[in-house]
């Protein structure tokens, strides 16, 4: 990565939104853990969803080939970004729309805030979508008097419950039927008192619950799953309707879109819209789709904006070695095969994107240094499922493990190319030497020799001394405590298999008996 | 042929058993082993824990201790009984040394990448040297493999994710005689290890952990098998520290694909003095 | 600098220098006149079902079902008295340009007409029970519906409102699988793909049908 020198600082500003951990995500997962019906609700609908993924993606014999054109449309899409984004503006002007641009969260907020002060209206109905919640436009919105209603199910669990999404497609994973049931009876006005937990039945409250609000909304703001560059197109996938009925009946509808949302053609919709319905929630399609380009005369919304967001979009294109991490379609599809974000959920992760994606995305939107981002690479044992799992075969993994290269040379100060061939300093900070330092440190230097790890092993008679007479190991000092939290160490062999070898090879000099024979 | 062992560090400082396990396979199927002094280690856990500096000289360690018997004709391929330590040589070795050269890292050789690449297209895990390159496809038969008991078998990650090695490790298991290999519920889920991750996520580690423990004790089988030693030696730990043992009271132990292909009528594979698994022959 | 011209000069940045795009995916020979089929198997996946008449209606209808909309197949002869069945007793919708000879004369006269120039008010359209609608595209291998805002099919709202939604789809509609759907529409034109009724997934990721869309979705195959 080469340091750009505009606008991209060491650290973000200010009104970035929420895509932050604010707590060390050991120390978030510690308490997570610790919540027992969380383990369950998530074990339960992280099991049910995989199934039903694996079940719809291999009814379909072209899965690998449109998982490559998917990741092959997202590189060039990205490649041709800026191209592709004034054609953008060009095709949504010319049917009608209006696009503004908002360098970060602060400014797309204030952007709809004005849009909305247009309309007159104190009111807006919401549908679901991952950029809102990234830049935090419900709490700004509150804060100056405009109440934002989120009508997707989940959402609305997560705003009546006065909770944070934890999912980026079920933002009420955690949430079993019976907690929700409890949400709807304690803050939904004028709810059924006799109100079950079959899931129907709460379904319906929230339709009778929104019907209303629907059917007199002025103003509606919506995200969007893909903006086609050729002709101006804006798209939102959903489920429920109730994406229909924001993006229909308001005569206002102001979308936010991220900037790396835009694909070339028309056509490319025939890849992800196989892509995204599979791997989101594992259904052969989502009940609904809905694409409009621009205002069309005498149908649906006749004052369509659409807001496009940088919001650190750019710094993680800046880095070719993370910015595969755009390409993510917001499938979740690597949340629910995560064995890591399976046990914490995604309040763990701090930022609106959770699980394996918001590991690498939330760090390259921020820059690693920024609040506890940094600690996001580590969150799992990169065991690859969300690689095998993702629909346009982003490479989390070594996403990750590239991310916390660059986490330990930010804090042992070594600036990326930037500082210099000398690795000097470029005014980052500089931490002590951690215990993991020092011990990778002088592995590093044990490990680089066949000579040095042999004349190591010699001390394996001694090590196995320590060892109880049960021939294991309990208890380590030091961060090898973390090891026997909860596992045992087998007490090391009297002698290594490279000593065993020299000896079998030059009988005579040791024990001849080595040869053939396992210990 | 003759086959460049590469024990990797953990094996030839913890369990020798098992590389000794790996050379008298590959001898009794007529090959000649090599182990080439110079190598210590692949750099993984280094690598994986982002001290890409610290990994650059163990990755040259290794990719200097294979290229010249590759090179002189000494051997024909390498082996490790290791997915993920051929993982990290096929797949990180050729990054490192590329990273470095973008650092401006003063250490860096600009022929290292092609050298880790040729290096690495030439290793094998063992199940992929034996099935793939061997052609072994009867273990009793052919390398007069033979266990009593019940076993089940944990399909590490990266031998799975990154190797693509399917059922190659369970086919061959399930060829070993008398040998009754049971089905492991969830097989695929991680066993939480994950190297540095089982240090600093601990929590996380351990309660994915308790679960792969819970899924193998439910077996009933005498032991998992697996192709890591890293992943064996948490799982291992994992039943240990919890003292789980199978219905006869034999404690469940773990074991790696090797030492059960080493295991003969006439040298068995024994625990303690114990020659049998638990779990009955099939 | 503008948001605009900063955003985009961010971008360039970003980039670098211009690398020769190797993953460009110009569309494929058969669509888009003149540009190459770039042969490199980055669109290899499959373009066309290859199912007869027969085997797309069947496997329409299977998806259909799957997803709780009920299903007709009809001859041509018998789809006034299809639409009559549904919606006998109900107040009902319809586009201004569906069919007249779809509606049996003894419904005709309860159809309330929508069009773009004289659109029903949404409160109205919450009164009335249900909508007719013709379709454009149907996909059998999803089961998807797809409505374009043809005469036929009418303004969104329409369609959307009442809570029962009768959805003809004409058997030539039919393609087996979404390339063959998309190739056969207009993008900019409101497009609204449905398939199936309205449903949700939030709670404990359990399907339920019927959620703020129609909660009956009749599907009726003409043949």
């Amino acid at each position: 990565m080469t340091a750009v020198s505009l606008g991209m600082p060491a650290l973000p500003p200010r009104g970035f939104g929420n895509i932050s951990a604010t707590e060390p995500f050991p120390k978030a997962a510690h308490r997570e853990l610790g919540n027992g019906q969380l383990r369950a609700n998530l074990g339960h609908a992280t099991h049910t969803i995989r199934d039903k993924r694996l079940r719809v993606v291999s009814e379909l014999p072209d899965w690998e080939a449109l998982r490559d054109a998917g990741s092959a449309i997202k590189t060039e899409a990205m490649s041709r970004l800026p191209e592709l984004l004034t054609q953008f503006e060009e095709q949504f002007t010319a049917r009608g729309g209006t696009v503004h641009w908002a360098r970060d969260a602060a400014e797309a907020n204030r952007i709809v805030e004005g849009l909305i002060r247009e309309t007159g209206s104190s009111e807006v109905v919401k549908v679901k979508s991952m950029a809102t919640q990234e830049i935090g436009l419900n709490e700004y919105l509150e804060e100056r008097g405009i109440s934002a209603i989120e009508t997707d199910l989940a959402e609305l669990i997560v705003q009546l419950g006065h909770d944070k999404p934890s999912h980026i497609l079920v933002p009420a994973i955690h949430k079993n039927r019976t907690e929700i049931r409890d949400i709807f009876l304690k803050e939904m006005p004028g709810v059924d008192r006799s109100l079950t937990d079959e899931p129907r039945r709460l379904a319906m409250a929230a339709r009778a619950h929104l019907r209303r609000k629907f059917l007199s909304a002025k103003v509606a703001i919506s995200g969007a799953n893909f903006g086609i560059a050729e002709t101006g197109t804006l798209g939102v996938v959903e489920s429920e309707g109730n994406g229909r009925m924001c993006l229909t009946l308001p005569e206002t509808l102001i979308t936010v879109m991220g900037i790396e949302k835009v694909l070339p053609r028309a056509q490319d919709l025939e890849v992800f819209m196989q892509l995204l319905p599979r791997s989101s929630t594992g259904e052969r399609m989502n009940p609904y789709t809905s694409l409009w380009t621009g205002a069309t005369p005498g149908d649906g919304p006749q004052n369509v904006h659409v807001v496009l967001l940088d919001n650190g979009r750019t710094r993680a294109l800046a880095d070719r070695h993370g910015r595969g991490a755009l390409h993510c379609i917001r499938c979740s599809a690597c949340m629910n095969v995560c064995p890591v974000y399976e046990r914490t959920g995604g309040h763990a992760y701090g930022s609106t994107y959770p699980g394996p994606i918001g590991a690498i995305l939330s760090p390259l939107l921020t820059g690693v240094e920024a609040e506890e981002n940094s600690s996001l690479p580590y969150a799992s044992s990169l065991c690859g499922a969300c690689f095998d799992a993702c629909p346009v075969k982003i490479n989390i993994p070594e996403i990750l493990v590239y991310l916390r290269g660059e986490d330990v040379e930010a804090k042992h100060g070594r600036g990326p190319a930037s500082s210099g061939a000398d690795g000097k300093s470029n005014g980052r900070r500089r931490a002590l030497p951690t215990q993991m330092d020092v011990a990778l440190g002088a592995a590093s230097w044990a490990l680089s020799s066949g000579d040095r790890l042999g004349l190591l092993e010699k001390g394996l008679p001694v090590a196995r001394a320590l060892a109880g007479r049960d021939g294991k190991i309990s208890r380590l000092p030091g961060l090898a405590a973390g090891w026997t939290q909860s596992r045992d160490v087998p007490a090391p062999p009297s002698e290594s298999f490279r000593s065993w070898w020299k000896k079998r090879a030059a009988p005579g000099e040791g024990d001849g008996a080595a040869r053939g024979g396992a210990e | 042929m003759k086959i460049a062992l590469f024990a990797t560090c953990i094996v030839d400082a913890m369990y020798p058993r098992v590389a000794q396990a790996t050379v008298q396979i590959l001898e009794r199927l007529g090959h000649e082993v090599v182990f080439p002094a110079g190598q210590a280690c692949c750099g993984q856990m280094h690598l994986n824990s982002g001290y890409f500096r610290e990994a650059l000289p163990v990755v040259e360690n290794h990719v200097r201790a294979f290229e010249s018997g590759f090179n002189s004709g000494e051997y024909d391929v390498a082996v490790a009984p290791s997915g993920s330590c051929v993982a990290s040589v096929k797949h990180q070795h050729a990054m490192v040394a590329r990273w470095a050269v973008e650092r401006g890292d003063k250490r860096a050789d600009a022929t290292l990448e092609a050298r880790a690449d040729a290096v690495g297209e030439r290793t094998y895990e063992l199940s992929q040297l034996l099935t793939d390159v061997l052609g072994v496809t009867d273990a009793a038969a052919q390398l007069g493999s033979y266990l009593p008991g019940a076993i089940t078998y944990h399909p590490s990650c990266h031998g799975m994710r990154l190797l693509r090695l399917g059922d190659r490790p369970l086919s061959l298991l399930r060829t070993v005689e008398a040998l009754n290999v049971v089905a492991l519920p969830e097989a695929d889920q991680c066993c939480g290890f994950g190297g540095t991750f089982s240090i600093k996520n601990a929590d996380v580690s351990s309660a994915m952990l308790a679960d792969k423990v819970e899924n193998i004790c439910g077996t009933g089988a005498g032991a998992c098998a697996g192709g890591d030693v890293s992943c064996l030696m948490h799982i291992g730990g994992g039943l240990s520290r919890e003292g789980r043992t199978t219905e006869s009271g034999a404690p469940v132990r773990t074991v790696h694909l090797a030492e059960v292909l080493a295991s003969t009528r006439e040298n068995p594979l024994s625990f303690d003095g114990a020659l049998a698994l638990a779990g009955g022959a099939r | 600098m503008s948001a605009r011209e900063e955003i985009l000069a961010r971008v360039r940045e970003a980039l670098g220098a211009p690398e020769p795009v190797t993953d460009s995916l110009a569309p494929t020979g058969t669509r888009g006149a003149g540009s190459p089929d770039l042969g490199d198997g980055r669109r290899s996946y499959r373009t066309a079902s290859g199912l007869d008449e027969d085997a797309l209606v069947e496997l329409l209808i299977d998806r259909l079902v799957d997803y709780k909309a009920r299903v007709e197949v009809v001859g041509p002869d018998a789809l006034a008295e299809a639409i009559r069945a549904r919606l006998e007793g109900k107040r009902f919708v319809v586009p201004e340009g569906l069919p007249s000879e779809w509606l049996d004369p003894s419904l005709a006269a309860a159809a309330v007409r929508d069009s773009r120039k004289a659109p029903i008010a949404v409160d109205r359209l919450d009164e009335l029970d249900a909508v007719v609608t013709s379709s454009a595209v149907s996909i059998a291998e999803t089961g998807t519906i797809v409505l374009d805002g043809s005469p036929d099919q009418g303004r969104r709202a329409i369609s959307l409102v009442p809570d029962h939604h009768v959805c003809v789809v004409p058997v030539e509609t039919i393609v087996g699988i979404v390339p063959e759907g998309f190739a056969r529409l207009d993008p900019t034109r409101p497009l609204t793909l449905i398939s199936g009724p309205s449903a949700t997934s939030d709670i404990e990721l359990e399907r339920v049908e019927g959620v703020h869309g129609p909660r009956t979705l009749d599907v009726i195959i003409v043949r």
